[in-house]
């Protein structure tokens, strides 16, 4: 389990989720990081906002992010969108008119509310749009569940998306994450 | 007060004004916003640094500041009409805490949607753009009072250090061409036209 937020060294760092995501955006030289915030994110945007590498900034509504990062990519500077789940249901109509059907990699990561302990009712609702919207766009994505797995997935995925010029949904499950819980 | 501003400057037409500006530009982006507004950027001359929306209504300013952000050496036009920019008004307070001096929006302002069969937006009654903009962080955000006044706040942009928003007031025409709906080939002369793909 991810021990609490030690931001010491980078050794401590990289042994948490919120670390090797950071790390795997860096090596892959994905700069600019666009988001709407979830508290399961706190963490890893203040360690964006305080990385000089990164462009970080939040944005009024998920599909605005989407539509930066693709003209950022189109100009030459790749990124990717920091979300959880009730954000992504705002985007079905950005995915399927831009990023589709553009070939732009849009690389997303999205916290995942709405299971394993939600509370909110509405919350596990629209967790159930989630893979429905993905799979009937034939989008590639991938839940993450296990620490020891994350790098290599977010790794491999990043470089697909970018090799094939294909959007990319990596959903950071609570059992990767803590998740939100009724007591926080 | 900003509504009487709003009424006092002359009602033009999209294809002139987009006209006028495609005039100006060398190797500038146009980011050119959903229906009317891009098939009349495509009417008035293709040029590979243009980009044309085929969907994603209300995208066309977040999509500039991302090409903004990335190529801070290159000036960025937004062409967007009112109604989409009602969509995603969120974007402008994004814009203003960005604040790249090389982006330069222009809202086409006809109070309607022209292409779904010209019903007012929910704005056309008293909602003034500008001042929305302005109110949004956007200071550098004004009324073109007429053509001249447009192309002088155009010439204006070009060396702005801060974002820059133009209102102009349109009439109800519609477009004037049709872009060719192919999105992987607008998108890859696009990355060729700003110089980050070479052709095959």
């Amino acid at each position: 389990m991810a021990a609490s937020a030690e931001q010491g060294s980078a050794e401590n760092t990289q042994a948490t989720w919120y670390g090797i995501v950071q790390q795997t955006l860096k090596r892959n030289e994905i700069r600019l990081v666009p988001y709407v915030p979830d508290r399961v994110l706190t963490t890893l945007i203040k360690n964006l906002h305080a990385d000089p590498y990164f462009t970080t900034f939040p944005t009024a509504r998920e599909e605005e992010a989407v539509g930066i990062v693709s003209g950022a990519w189109m100009a030459g500077m790749r990124g990717a969108v920091l979300m959880q789940t009730s954000g992504f249901a705002t985007l079905a109509n950005v995915l399927a008119s831009l990023a589709v059907p553009y070939q732009i990699p849009l690389i997303m990561f999205v916290s995942e509310r709405g299971t394993l302990g939600e509370f909110n009712y509405g919350q596990a609702l629209v967790c159930r749009t989630m893979r429905p919207v993905l799979d009937s766009l034939a989008m590639e994505h991938h839940t993450i569940t296990r620490l020891d797995e994350l790098e290599f997935i977010t790794d491999r995925s990043i470089k697909q998306a970018i090799t094939t010029q294909a959007p990319v949904a990596l959903i950071l499950s609570p059992l990767l994450t803590g998740g939100k819980v009724f007591d926080k | 007060m900003t509504t009487t501003r709003a009424r006092n400057t002359k009602v033009m037409n999209r294809f002139d004004l987009t006209r006028r500006l495609v005039a100006k530009l060398k190797d500038e982006a146009v980011i050119g916003g959903i229906g009317n507004t891009n098939f009349d950027l495509w009417a008035a001359g293709h040029r590979p640094q243009n980009f044309y929306m085929l969907g994603s209504m209300g995208l066309a300013f977040p999509i500039a500041l991302g090409v903004a952000l990335a190529q801070p050496q290159r000036r960025v036009f937004a062409l967007e009409g009112d109604g989409s920019l009602l969509m995603q008004l969120g974007c402008l307070s994004t814009i203003a805490s960005q604040a790249p001096g090389n982006l330069t929006m222009v809202v086409m302002d006809n109070g309607i949607y022209q292409i779904t069969g010209s019903q007012p937006t929910p704005a056309a009654s008293g909602t003034d753009i500008v001042a929305v903009a302005i109110a949004s962080g956007l200071s550098n955000s004004s009324w073109a009072a007429d053509e001249d006044d447009f192309e002088r706040l155009i010439d204006q942009s070009m060396s702005a250090s801060v974002p820059t928003l133009i209102g102009v007031r349109i009439d109800d025409k519609p477009g004037t061409g049709t872009t060719r709906r192919d999105p992987v080939q607008i998108r890859e002369r696009f990355m060729e036209g700003v110089g980050v793909r070479r052709p095959f």
